[in-house]
């Protein structure tokens, strides 16, 4: 008995031991190595890929979404990204206003989420409607009207993009051709042609719309 | 090009470069668990243990030291989040709720990284990178020395001995983890991955105003969280967010990383045993299942059904516009059919039968290909049930590479394939039955029934992702949760070294020709029979009140 005690206590000093020499390696060595690599090489990627307006300003992430409200309304001035009705707020460390990624989770026969989808599309469709151009609900893509699986999603669909191009000409007063320029010199497609989805970045978008407005 | 015509093509790079690392990958496994020799910074590892590395040990020896490494680590990672508030670097987060640790430590250890918390408002940089992140590496690397123990026991004979514990960990962690690791964090980075240790800070936004981030070492822990089928996001939402997850190439990236161990460990194992052909006869099995449900989770995909997925004219809700469907629905299926539990898109918003088929992959036993290491022992199990069943059907007694399966060996597999079950549909039944559990459900009707199932299955299966919706961090669903990890990890380990342990004493049978050829095609399409059959007499009117219900009526 004595014996078996001895042993477990044994065994168990070695993988405590062990534990503590990988979690050195592993959880100390392992990471600033990465990290110091990484900052030389990839500073601005490391850091959260931060984008700058022509001011210098920080205006944000090119790979984090970001909404663009007047008051708590949509700003028909700039294009809009997809809803985020998943993206929470953060209720545990309260000090912190950290943006708490996340999604709906509801499924498909969720009423919730049939009558958020009903909202959003017929929002779409009276927003993006303007005079000499009417958006049907069948042009509305589905990307449009559903929350992405962070709620940071940066991108919309080339073709979201497309029924916002009138709205924000009438609103900027662009015509419908620069303003269709400016979405299809921002529209990205699958890398090396079949990974990924095609996709307008919504932040570098409206940051070239908002250069050309200036400009005018 | 069609997204659909572009999911395909994503899925066949995939085979190409998984095909290309299948070699050298798993003839390289191969060389670090039989050389004799010991790298120096080995060495000195062992001496800080203290422990002999080239002491051979019976199976309750490696038993015991699976279980006193892993033991150790619950504590260890528990009290970590117990004194999370008072340690530097922790980002100023408070320390974490004993239900709620114990569960993050049992998940952690048992490569399962089922997580109750949100990650970015809950865990500092030391609790992340020097706790979890330091069990994707170990608790991965148990996973493969149990395998390994097992191989070893088909490979040896009349003694009983198994190899070394400290020394597979130790070689499976700075050999084969940490190379590829350091390499793929990289690769991660330049898609896009944050890696750095800055503190919260305020950024700012394009209509005025700032938002807050926290940054931290992801790439580094995304990587192991993929390599080492583990799942544990930095963020709350996973491979999902920007951070973790920046492009479709990162994306395929990752799910590269998910798949290339276990599906090399074939070729690990048919070295060790011998016989390559025996290696290409698991690896048919894990890819036919692989392929199989990935064109099926296409398919369903695609095809949307479900109200509100037909009102939007797709199924995007929970998944990213820069992934799309193909390449949500392939990272889907691998997470599930591994013990990965990564998302990169939420298994909750998916259509009813794409919901069914990521459970479906987890109730498989998470084989084809399977976590690393148990998905190799796990899939060598169902082998040894499948050539017993061919037994049966000819009247002779069972083997399998050499080795007699008597009454011993099939009690060890058979207690093997029960435990997981019992776990799922006793602890699901149990929520049902009580009052308050049910209150966590987001959902209603069967999708509400789903959550809870999914979280069980996922939990007993060692997966970790879940039908969000369910709001686990419960009293109870921490605890039974945290119960049901720690019994799915490690009494299957128990049953698997002891069956190791009883293969290892044999003396090999000799060949005839009454034999059943384990190396050919034949005993491939047995055994993807046999692996479907026995899953879905266990499953089947489990998975008929959710996933299938909603299916049907969508």
């Amino acid at each position: 008995m004595n014996n078996s005690v001895g042993n477990t206590g044994r065994v168990l000093w070695a993988g405590l031991r062990a534990l503590l020499v990988l979690t050195v390696i592993c959880g100390v060595l392992y990471p600033l190595a990465v990290t110091g690599i990484a900052q030389v090489a990839f500073p601005g990627k490391a850091n959260g890929s931060e984008i700058k307006d022509g001011s210098g300003k920080v205006v944000g992430s090119e790979l984090v979404g970001q909404t663009y409200l007047a008051g708590d309304k949509p700003d028909r001035k700039w294009f809009q990204p997809r809803p985020s009705n998943g993206l929470g707020a953060n209720s545990v460390n309260t000090r912190y206003k950290l943006i708490l990624s996340g999604a709906t989770n509801r499924s498909g026969d969720n009423e919730d989420l049939i009558a958020w989808v009903k909202d959003a599309k017929a929002a779409v469709v009276k927003d993006n409607s303007v005079k000499g151009y009417t958006v049907e609900p069948s042009d509305v893509p589905a990307d449009a009207v559903t929350s992405s699986g962070s709620g940071l999603d940066p991108h919309i669909s080339p073709e979201y993009a497309k029924i916002q191009i009138h709205r924000v000409a009438e609103r900027n007063h662009l015509t419908v051709a620069q303003v269709d320029k400016l979405v299809a010199d921002h529209t990205d497609d699958r890398i090396l042609g079949f990974i990924g989805e095609p996709r307008v970045n919504v932040l570098r978008l409206n940051l070239a719309l908002r250069a050309l407005t200036e400009r005018q | 090009m069609s997204p659909v015509l572009a999911g395909v093509l994503q899925l066949l790079a995939l085979i190409v470069a998984l095909g290309l690392s299948y070699r050298p990958l798993g003839d390289h496994m191969a060389k670090v668990y039989s050389s004799e020799k010991h790298l120096r910074p080995e060495k000195w590892i062992y001496q800080a243990i203290g422990a002999n590395p080239s002491v051979e040990m019976r199976w309750p020896a490696y038993l015991r030291g699976v279980l006193a490494f892993s033991a150790v680590s619950v504590l260890f990672l528990y009290l970590l989040q117990r004194v999370q508030g008072s340690l530097p670097g922790s980002l100023g987060f408070v320390s974490i709720d004993p239900d709620q640790a114990f569960n993050t430590a049992a998940s952690f250890v048992a490569n399962t990284n089922w997580q109750s918390y949100y990650g970015e408002q809950a865990m500092g940089h030391v609790v992340q990178t020097g706790g979890l992140a330091v069990q994707n590496f170990v608790s991965a690397a148990v996973g493969i020395a149990v395998a390994v123990a097992l191989v070893r026991g088909f490979a040896r004979s009349r003694t009983g001995e198994l190899g070394n514990f400290w020394a597979d960990l130790v070689r499976g962690t700075v050999r084969i983890l940490l190379p590829i690791s350091v390499i793929g964090a990289l690769v991660l980075v330049a898609c896009g991955a944050i890696q750095n240790f800055s503190g919260i800070h305020e950024v700012g936004q394009f209509t005025g105003g700032s938002q807050q981030w926290n940054g931290g070492a992801v790439a580094s822990q995304e990587v192991i969280k993929e390599l080492g089928t583990n799942g544990g996001g930095y963020f709350n939402a996973n491979s999902s967010h920007p951070f973790e997850n920046p492009n479709g190439l990162s994306n395929l990236f990752e799910i590269y990383l998910i798949l290339v161990i276990p599906f090399a460990l074939t070729r690990t194992f048919g070295r060790m045993v011998g016989s390559l052909r025996q290696g290409y006869a698991i690896l048919g099995t894990m890819a036919a299942i692989w392929v199989g449900f990935t064109a099926l989770m296409m398919w369903t995909e695609f095809a949307h059904n479900g109200p509100a997925f037909d009102l939007a004219g797709g199924a995007m809700e929970g998944k990213e516009t820069r992934f799309g469907i193909g390449g949500s629905s392939l990272f889907a299926v691998a997470t599930t059919l591994t013990s990965t539990g990564a998302v990169n898109s939420f298994h909750s918003s998916y259509t009813g039968f794409g919901g069914g088929i990521t459970m479906l992959g987890m109730q498989l036993g998470e084989i084809a290909p399977g976590g690393v290491g148990s998905g190799l022992y796990g899939m060598l199990i169902m082998a040894i049930i499948a050539v017993f069943i061919a037994g049966l059907m000819v009247g002779r007694t069972p083997e399998y590479l050499g080795k007699k399966i008597g009454t011993r060996e099939i009690k060890f597999a058979a207690l093997y394939i029960l435990i997981t079950p019992a776990l799922v549909l006793c602890f699901t039944a149990a929520s049902f039955v009580l009052d308050t559990p049910q209150h966590s459900m987001t959902n209603s009707g069967a999708h509400g029934f789903s959550e809870i199932l999914y979280a069980y299955t996922s939990g007993a299966n060692n997966n970790g992702s879940a039908f969000a919706g369910l709001n686990a961090d419960t009293q109870w669903f921490n605890t039974t949760i945290g119960i049901a990890m720690l019994l799915g990890r490690f009494l299957p380990m128990v049953f698997v070294l002891a069956l190791a342990g009883s293969l290892a004493e044999q003396t090999p049978v000799p060949e005839t020709a009454g034999t059943l050829r384990t190396e050919k095609p034949l005993f491939t399409g047995l055994l993807v029979g046999t692996i479907l059959i026995i899953t879905g007499l266990t499953y089947f009117p489990a998975l008929a009140l959710g996933p299938l219900a909603e299916g049907l009526a969508a």
